[in-house]
Parts: structure tokens; sequence; C-alpha cells
């Protein structure tokens, strides 16, 4: 900068290039009204076409965009990946303990994990009975498009098929389902097999949470992670492979 | 009222903010290495023994430093979370803080922060500093922080210095100086081995403080790498534009 | 407004449906694409862009630190010890808005200094000034407000401070800093309505100001380093004859002073991001106690020239007041500077010795201050804030003497540029 501010003389325009002196520097050919050339429509200027390297400005110009864009998207990164659950959310998420050693058979507990209620059902042999001969009124009996660790995709829908651990929400649009576990319920008939049901849009499912013909919920009810820590606790949101 | 002590307020503030007591003490330099994950294991285990009794670190969980640090989760469990609890959990202390208050005067304050707060030199000189001085409740007192309220803790591995004080001569009053310090009772390390062990857990309060700051200047290396490339596209990109314009 | 090249014939396309509703293609050639600035502006007009893009990352970053951020005595220090920790990514966020701060008025005071060096203030430009001090001082009230949010011992004495200053005004004052906190001290009212200036009140009127400097600047033409009006010589199109269109010229030139800027920003973000304590100071890393002042108690150090002002006037009359008073004062009389000027010509190349060196000791002398500003008021900062203030003072004050009798050189015809 300084040497721009040292010889100037009024009137004369002295500008020194590599070249030499010029007393009026030439304007950029063919920008303004005349328009037209190569680049107008990308750019909006008008480089002297004659001289420029094209390929070296396009290079150029594809360089620094694919390294801008590149670097935009690391940039994005951190800001959506703040949206995961924090460290905090995990903590809270952490599996939770279930001390199932006083559920007498028959009874459901409901426990709270995620937010969500998670049921412990402690089925008798004639709960499990009665999710026999059923499977032609299931929509999906054998559980191929519900969700479910691998040691609950039976019919039992259990690691140990008296315990069914399961989360109470209906797979249609999130309501919690109500028990009706007796056969023959006084509401839902004579051919009510035992079960649930869902009081919002009357979704039913039987006592493994698997989803009968014909209903608004499109899967079974869900089963989520969970392990037998021993006979008398289950560890939910935790996978049983780990723990064995 | 109101105003006299807004008056007051700013007498003191702003035409001479005050200098702390121990502020003026000369620091030694702790020179620690948040990158040296073995020194950092090391520090974790002198504070979870040495330190975690009395004070927390709230805002540290137990399963991120286990990670960060590379500690397995069984020796986790069974070495450091001694007393149980999740993973999950961040490292806070057992004592109650209205009960430690009692004790000490004053409730141990939290030390998830406190090497950002202070910086590692203060801490690694103060945990260094302490001599005998039974005019102190806790018959020792620190080069520091003078009229600390935190007995010696680490004084079985220290030892114990004996201070050594001169008579001067201040304004017509004699008054005794620290001018150094007597061997006093052995501790269990050298004092090589002590300021060592210092450093190790001085480290591990650096890394609780700031979790991600060996991962951020690994990191930061790339990125400024990354934009410095950038950059001198841009710059040449410019040129060729430029060269344009007569 | 200047003439533009844009074919008002309508266009096909998607685009062409849109201007056809919306001026998008005017406005962009209006604005930017065909705005005729100056071929000769050097680096140094690179700040005025660069400040847009501080702007920018400020209000993303902004924004993401308020979803998680808790707005209340009792949860705002952990809430921002959880984004620091457990927040995915959450510290990069943080440490860009708090570099980002500090980015913003280094990049300010330099786009400020250009200003001074050029005469960019000068006629016709002074509205277009007096909208960028306005943004620097609602930019002062975004850092004011945003330090308290963290509700560290820093934060919290700080804001004490600042608001005890309006205290100190008579008759008013003790009332007026009751109403600014909404309490008998600073607390948790205080910090809720802080918040509410930091994120949406000043932000918005910011970006108005932005807007209204931009159109400013549009419509009167940039100055450039030679301070020679472009729109002097024209062509037989009637545009700038030296004038050049910002697309791509100046675009390409903004994106190398970006990439610059980014590499700056991440290197203090990565390797320094509490600046040694001038960023993000160390007892901001303590709770706020309204028991206990931190040991040593200065402002950011954007603030520490004002600062050194304020503490450099003694109370008389029994008053603090004049402090305060030199301190409003010494922002308020930058907004004089386009009638303070009296030199014939705008730009430092043709100016003569006497501005020349009374502008680097107020380079100098304001630098000083803001060292004092950080440091105790003890000797030799004292002594040196006196002769700073009244150094700075003078150089607004005397500007209509020295300026006129000051020598100068003719200013050429048009710009001068040396291709490289």
């Amino acid at each position: 900068m300084l040497h721009c501010m040292i010889g100037r003389v009024a009137g004369v325009y002295n500008a020194r290039s590599a070249t030499g002196t010029k007393t009026v520097p030439p304007r950029v050919s063919g920008r303004g009204a005349t328009g037209g050339c190569v680049l107008e429509t990308i750019h909006g200027g008008c480089p002297m076409s004659e001289q420029v390297d094209q390929g070296r400005r396009q290079l150029l110009t594809a360089a620094t965009l694919l390294t801008g864009a590149v670097g935009a998207g690391f940039a994005a990164v951190p800001f959506l990946a703040s949206w995961k659950p924090s460290a905090r959310a995990r903590a809270l998420g952490a599996p939770v303990e279930v001390d199932i050693s006083k559920l007498e058979p028959g009874a459901l507990m409901k426990v709270e994990w995620r937010g969500k209620p998670v049921w412990v059902l402690r089925r008798t042999p004639e709960m499990l009975q009665q999710l026999e001969g059923i499977d032609d009124l299931l929509a999906d009996p054998g559980s191929a498009s519900s969700i479910q660790p691998d040691y609950a995709r039976n019919p039992a829908r259990a690691a140990n098929p008296e315990f069914l651990v399961m989360l109470g929400v209906c797979t249609h649009l999130g309501c919690a389902p109500i028990e009706r576990f007796r056969r023959g319920d006084a509401e839902l008939g004579a051919d009510w097999p035992g079960g649930f049901y869902c009081p919002c849009h009357g979704s039913k499912f039987d006592l493994s949470g698997r989803v009968f013909k014909a209903m608004p919920a499109p899967t079974n009810l869900t089963v989520p992670p969970h392990t037998f820590v021993d006979d008398n606790r289950i560890l939910v949101g935790e996978d049983q492979a780990r723990a064995a | 009222m109101l105003t006299k002590k807004i008056v007051l307020l700013l007498a003191v503030l702003l035409p001479v903010p005050a200098f702390s007591a121990g502020g003026d003490a000369k620091l030694d330099k702790a020179d620690t290495d948040i990158h040296n994950q073995a020194s950092l294991q090391r520090g974790a285990r002198n504070f979870v023994n040495y330190c975690l009794g009395c004070h927390g670190a709230q805002y540290m969980r137990w399963n991120r430093m286990a990670e960060d640090l590379g500690i397995p989760e069984d020796v986790l469990m069974s070495e450091l979370m001694i007393t149980g609890g999740s993973p999950h959990d961040t490292m806070r202390t057992a004592m109650p803080a209205d009960l430690s208050a009692g004790w000490f005067g004053k409730a141990p304050p939290d030390l998830s922060l406190i090497a950002r707060s202070r910086g590692t030199d203060y801490i690694y000189t103060f945990l260094r500093g302490y001599y005998a001085d039974p005019t102190r409740p806790n018959g020792v007192n620190n080069t520091v922080l003078a009229g600390t309220a935190m007995p010696h803790v680490l004084a079985h591995l220290q030892g114990l210095r004996q201070p050594r004080y001169e008579l001067r001569e201040v304004g017509g009053r004699s008054e005794q100086h620290l001018v150094g310090f007597d061997a006093g009772t052995p501790g269990e390390l050298s004092e090589a081995e002590y300021d060592e062990f210092v450093r190790d857990t001085v480290n591990f309060l650096d890394y609780v403080g700031e979790p991600v700051k060996a991962k951020r200047e690994r990191m930061g290396v790339w990125v400024v790498l990354f934009l410095l490339v950038f950059w001198v596209f841009a710059w040449l990109l410019k040129r060729e534009y430029w060269k344009d314009i007569k | 407004m200047m003439a533009t090249d844009s074919t008002t014939t309508a266009k096909g396309g998607l685009l062409g449906w849109v201007d056809a509703r919306f001026p998008l293609t005017r406005l962009w050639n209006e604005q930017w694409g065909q705005y005729y600035a100056p071929k000769n502006l050097n680096n140094w007009y690179l700040f005025g862009s660069m400040s847009l893009l501080v702007l920018v990352i400020q209000i993303v970053t902004g924004i993401f630190l308020t979803m998680n951020y808790k707005p209340s005595a009792a949860e705002a220090f952990g809430s921002v010890e959880y984004i620091m920790r457990d927040v995915e990514w959450g510290w990069l966020i943080r440490y860009m808005h708090s570099t980002g701060a500090s980015a913003f008025f280094v990049v300010v005071y330099l786009h400020m200094f250009r200003a001074m060096l050029y005469g960019s203030y000068r006629k016709p430009r002074e509205l277009l000034w007096v909208f960028g001090m306005l943004i620097y001082l609602v930019l002062m009230g975004e850092a004011f407000f945003g330090y308290l949010l963290p509700w560290g011992n820093m934060s919290y004495w700080g804001a004490q401070v600042i608001v005890s200053l309006f205290a100190a005004l008579p008759v008013i004052g003790p009332d007026l800093a009751e109403w600014i906190r909404g309490d008998f001290f600073i607390s948790d009212i205080t910090l809720n309505r802080f918040f509410a200036l930091h994120v949406i009140a000043l932000p918005l009127v910011l970006v108005f100001l932005v807007v209204a400097h931009l159109l400013a600047l549009h419509e009167v033409g940039s100055n450039n380093p030679d301070g020679v009006e472009i729109k002097k010589t024209k062509d037989a199109n009637g545009n700038p004859v030296d004038g050049i269109w910002s697309h791509p010229y100046y675009s390409v030139k903004d994106l190398m002073g970006f990439a610059a800027f980014f590499v700056l920003f991440a290197a203090v973000i990565f390797f320094a991001p509490t600046m040694g304590g001038l960023f993000l100071e160390k007892p901001n890393f303590e709770l706020a106690n309204p028991m206990q002042t931190p040991a040593h108690i200065a402002p950011v150090w954007y603030f520490t020239p004002f600062y050194a002002m304020l503490r450099a006037v003694p109370a008389f009359f029994g008053t603090q007041v004049w402090g305060v008073l030199v301190m409003g004062a010494a922002v308020i009389i930058l907004f004089f500077l386009p009638w303070l000027d009296r030199s014939p010509v705008k730009s430092i190349r043709y100016r003569g010795p006497i501005y020349k060196i009374a502008l680097a000791l107020f380079v100098v002398w304001f630098v000083i201050l803001g060292y004092c500003g950080l440091k105790p008021a003890v000797e030799p900062f004292k002594t040196l804030s006196v002769i700073g203030t009244i150094y700075y003072f003078a150089f607004f004050l005397l500007m209509p003497w020295y300026s006129r009798i000051d020598s100068y050189k003719p200013e050429p015809e048009r710009v001068t540029y040396h291709a490289h």
C-alpha cells in the first residue's frame, strides 16, 4: 500500500504495471451493454476471452466449489449431529432393571423405559395355550415384519416363554392397549382368545402381542431388547446376547 | 440506601480491582500432557482414591471418562466405581455437602472445572505447597492458598515439610517470613515421584475440565489443513479472475 | 440507483416465473451482481463482507445453542456445561459462538479503521457511517447481554458493574438500574430478560441495520483507497469506467477473504478457544457467586479501551458519573466523525503528515487503552489510561482544526490500479 502513496502527481495517472506505464488503463472488454460473452450467463461477468485460459478458470472454479461444498458438508455434521440424543438422554435411557421376583403368574407389571410403558407379563401355562391354534386369525403370526430381538421371534415372542416383555405402545398410532386376558371376554365376543385391546382404534392383539388380521395396527407390538440377569431380575434395554 | 450501595460498589470495583491474596504466589509449571493416556489413567486412579471422597466432578460421566481414557468397562466397574452405580452416572462424591461444610468450614468445591477456572499450574503448585503449621486447625498451611481449609490428604505420600522462618523488620515491627523448608516427616514417595503423582492428577483434572480437549487438538490439525487447501484454491481462483482487470 | 445492464425482457424457466412476481434478478444485479465497485479496492475492503459472514455464523450457532441452553439462574451454568460435554458436537458450536463474538469485534474494528484510512465516512457516505455506528452500538449490546448468559462469576460481576454504571447517572440512576435488572440484584429475572434481548430483540435490530447499511452503500457506491468517486468518470453507457461488477470479481475476492478468515477462526477454535483467558475468562468457569467478586475483574478485550477511559476519570463532586459520561462520549463521538473531518481529500494516500501521525498515534493509544483496561488500575496503567483518554478525545475534537491546516496532495482524476 505504501508504494501507492509515493510519487502521486495530480492529473497524471501513473499506473505502474509489470509491462510498463499506461496513461489510461484499458477497460474490461466485452463487459456491460455489449454483453454476449461466453461466461456471462454463468458468472455475470465478461472476461477478456481472447486472453483467458477458460480451462484453467473452469478447473479452479470447480476445485473451489467442490472444496467449499465438502467443507460445508463437514460443517453441517456438527449441527445435525447435535440433534441426536445427548449423553444425558442416553444416561436417562439406560437399561432399566425390573425385579420380577414378586410378579405372580398371570399378572402384568408396567415399568417405564425411555419414556414408554414396558409390560412384563408372567404368563401361566393356560395363557401360553391360548396362543396356539390361532395363527389363521393373525396378521403376522411369525413376527416376520414386526420389531423384536431375534431371541423373541417366536410364537411366545419371548426368550423365556413365561415372561413376555413388550412395549405397551400400539403400533398403529401409539396409544396404550389395555389387557383383556380372558378367553371369550364379554366385550370382545365369545371367540376372543384373550390378549390386548387398543381402546383408541380397536386394534386387537393376542397374549404375545401379535396383531389380529384386518386391524388398524399394521404389526405386532414391539418387544424391546431385554436380558434375564438372573431368576429374579430382567434388564430392559439391553440385549440377551451381551449378558450371555 | 441503594444509591449508597451502588456508589460503594463502583468505588470498590471500578477504580481499583482488588488483588486476590493468593493470586500473587509464583506458580510452578505443571507441564501436563493431555495426550498422554497413561498419565491420564494414573490421574484417574489418583482422583478416585484421594479426591473423590470429598470432591465430586458433577459434570463428568464415568462412561465418557472410561471411553476417552481407554479404560475397559469391567475395570471401570471393579477398580474405579467401587461404590457401584451406573456407568452413565456423573462422578459425584459420596460426601453430603452440608456435612462436609460443617467439618471443613466450607463444602469442598466440585472439581469439574477447577483446571479451567484456576489453571493447571495453580493446582500443581497448590498440591505440592503444603507445610506444617501448628497454628492452623488442621495443622497444615499452603504456600499457594494461605489458610486453606483443605487438610493435607496426600501427607503420607509427600511427607510433611517443616517451614523455616526468618524474622524481618518491617516498619519497626518484626515479622515472620517463610524462607524455605526442612525435610520434616518423610513420605512414601520421593520428591520426584510425588511431583509425577501430582502431575498425573492435575493432567486428569485438566481432562475433566474439558473432556474433548485432546480430540479437539487432534482434529484441529486436519480442519486447518483442509481450510488452507480451500484458501489456496480460492486465492488461485481470485487471481485467475482478476487477470481481467487492467 | 445506478444504471444496470440487467435485461428487463421476459425470461423463461423458474427464474423467469419468479422474476415476474418478485424482483429477484433485479435485486441481485442491483445489490451485487452488476453493482459497480471500484476496481482498486484492496484487502482492507475484505472486512465488510467478513463481518456479514461472522453475523451469519453467530446467528446459526446461536440458534443451535438456544436448543440446549436454559435461561435460568438455576440451570444456565449447568446447561452450558451440558452443551460442552453431553450434546454431540456441542463444544464446537459453543466455541464457534464464543470465538465468533471476539471475531466479530476484530473484523468490525478493522472495517472501521479502514473507513478512517480512506475517509469512507465522508460525504456522501455520512449516513452509511451512522448506520455502521448503530450496528457497532447494537453489537456492544449483544456482547454485553450475551456475556451474562453462561452465568459464570465473570458474567455475573460484569453485568453487575455495567448495570451499576447506569446507577451512577444522577437522579434517575438507581431506579434505572433497578428497572434494567427487574430485581434488587442481578438475578434469574435479569438473566431471563437479557436472554430475550440477546437472542431475539437485538439480532432483529442488527439484521435490519445491516440491510440499511448495505442499501445505503449500494445507493452511494463504494469508496476506495484513492477516495475519488468512480461515478465522476463514466463511459458511453453511463457506467463508471473504473467500476467492475462485484460478481464475479469481488465474489471470488471475498471468498478468498472468507477462506483466510476460516483458517484463523478454526485455528483459534481448535487450538486456543479461550485465547489464554482473553476470549473465555478463567473466572467464568466458576458458577456466578453474588458473595464473591473475581479477584481480578475486567471486561472482555473488545470493551477494554472504553473501560480504561471509564477508570481514567476520577470521581469529583462526590460522584462517579463523570467516568460513565466520558465512556459514553467516547462511543458517541464516533458518530460525528463525518462532520469533524474537514480535509479536502478523503484518502490517507493524499493526506498530509499531521493526519497520518494523528491516526497512527490514535491506533497506538487505542491499543494501549485496551491493554490498560485488562490490567488492574495501578501505575503505570493509570497514567497511561489518562493520557490515552486525553489523546482519544483530542484526536476527534481537534480534528476540525488539524484536518484543515494539514497539507495534502492533489487527488488523481481517476483511481489508481496496478494489474497483478
